[in-house]
């Protein structure tokens, strides 16, 4: 009932009551926080919902252009969808280094992290083989051919691994010889700016260029040293300076590139493509 | 009218100021302010969270039950900044990525909660936005202070744009290290509270204890 003695009835008549209810009542405090609740979870998901869209083409974007750019062929007055019409995305299976199609995998969005956190799409590394810190490998991982004239120029390899406090996101670009280096990036860390964070300096960044991964017997040979390289030095060209003052995220990138580069990550691929030597 | 409009719009800014006379928000400040474009960023986010959060929790002021207002004014903050974070996400997908957790970790500034519980709970909305949008710039004016020192003598740029010639390209400015780390950020800020204190003299703290001093009377 209202003052003038009418009564209401409806939703009007049960807000009214709900105004009136003393605030610290077992009812109103139960109302009140599911109300709240309620009201929060739709703005929240709705936002996220409608957001999403405008998130994936920004994540989708940057890959393009990480991609491009560690093969230097970014450049910022051509559109990135056109400059990336030469590059093809293909899944491969670490354990075999064949390639493969997988049913609902579209190499193209497929999210390598997302899968080694999913136990159906990865495999747990034992921890005495897991030098770079990533806990569980995904079963396939997506690798990317740029192709000039039919034949395949770059290939692009995304490693990821430990640093010293962030896990540190890459690309390493090989040659078509799957073992010289055309280029390395970082593209995603949280080292110490200015030390650790240097590892997407492009000073250091150019040092990689045109170093050999695998010797001629096929073993593994790349490392990053401590201090730098002596050029005379025999096995200079499997050797990269480490980062001043960042001895722990050099130390990251070496074991990083080490686990990928090595049997149990990209080893097996890489041996199948890399043409015999006689 | 300006009386106590300005009052809670410009007071925070100097006089009661969240950072250097509440020492609140001091987490985040330490954080984010390597560079310039980050600590705007930052500013921006906890302005549009600060500002929501307390005209929201105006708004039902008289209908919180006064044992659950605590986790109902953290909801709704909550909920404010992951909807401002996935803003960012959007639309500064570059440098949102700089600031990483700090952005999810307004929830717990307590300048947010501070000024909900201390002045939302008992103003209309109005003015308890106002008072959150002053405190924001109050919070605001010291990380851009911050942000432009630690960027301008870490780096030697402002907003990214070279300012001072680096000795590394041939000009004459060595970066100064450690303007790049967290503790560089508590020397200025703690500089800036020293000179705010001595030019207003009434925001030096008493000290809490003194050392009792006898009188001749007390001993007999």
């Amino acid at each position: 009932m209202n003052s003038h003695g009418q009564v209401r009835h409806g939703p009007a008549a049960w807000l009214q009551t709900l105004r009136e209810m003393p605030n610290d009542s077992v009812q109103k405090t139960l109302i009140v926080a599911l109300a709240v609740s309620l009201v929060c979870s739709v703005v929240v998901t709705s936002t996220v919902v409608l957001l999403k869209p405008l998130q994936q083409s920004d994540i989708a974007q940057e890959k393009q252009r990480n991609i491009l750019e560690v093969i230097g062929m970014l450049e910022d007055d051509k559109n990135m969808d056109t400059l990336f019409r030469g590059i093809e995305a293909k899944l491969v299976d670490l354990a075999t280094g064949d390639y493969v199609r997988v049913n609902n995998i579209d190499p193209n969005t497929y999210d390598a992290v997302k899968a080694a956190a999913n136990p159906e799409l990865s495999i747990p590394v034992p921890p005495d083989r897991d030098i770079a810190n990533i806990g569980s490998r995904e079963k396939y991982a997506t690798v990317y051919l740029s192709r000039h004239d039919n034949r395949i120029k770059y290939l692009i390899l995304p490693v990821r691994g430990l640093g010293m406090y962030s896990t540190l996101y890459g690309l390493l670009a090989l040659e078509e010889d799957a073992n010289t280096i055309f280029g390395f990036s970082i593209y995603q860390h949280a080292e110490t700016p200015g030390l650790g964070g240097k590892v997407d300096d492009p000073k250091w960044r150019a040092l990689w260029k045109g170093k050999a991964i695998y010797d001629e017997s096929g073993a593994l040979r790349i490392q990053v040293i401590k201090g730098s390289v002596d050029a005379n030095k025999p096995g200079a060209t499997y050797e990269v300076d480490g980062l001043t003052g960042a001895t722990m995220t050099s130390r990251g990138v070496n074991n990083m590139l080490r686990y990928w580069l090595g049997d149990h990550g990209y080893g097996p691929f890489l041996k199948k493509i890399r043409p015999a030597r006689g | 009218m300006a009386g106590p409009t300005t009052k809670v719009l410009f007071d925070p800014l100097v006089n009661n100021n969240p950072i250097t006379l509440q020492i609140l928000g001091i987490c985040s400040a330490l954080a984010v302010t390597t560079t310039l474009k980050g600590s705007l960023l930052m500013c921006l986010a906890l302005t549009a969270v600060l500002v929501f959060a307390n005209g929201t929790i105006s708004m039902i002021r008289h209908h919180i039950p006064g044992n659950i207002r605590i986790i109902v004014q953290m909801t709704i903050i909550a909920s404010l900044v992951i909807v401002t974070d996935q803003f960012l996400k959007a639309f500064a997908a570059e440098t949102s990525k700089q600031l990483s957790v700090f952005v999810g970790l307004i929830i717990t500034n307590c300048i947010v909660l501070g000024r909900a519980e201390a002045f939302a709970t008992k103003n209309p909305i109005g003015l308890s936005m106002l008072d959150g949008l002053g405190n924001a710039m109050g919070y605001s004016l010291i990380l851009i202070i911050v942000g432009t020192l630690r960027e301008l003598l870490g780096s030697g740029s402002l907003l990214g744009y070279p300012v001072l010639p680096l000795s590394t390209a041939g000009g004459w400015f060595h970066p100064i290290g450690i303007m790049l780390l967290p503790p560089s950020a508590f020397f200025i800020i703690g500089l800036l509270i020293w000179g705010l204190r001595t030019w207003k003299t009434e925001q030096v703290e008493k000290p809490q204890y003194q050392i009792h001093q006898v009188h001749r009377t007390e001993v007999i």
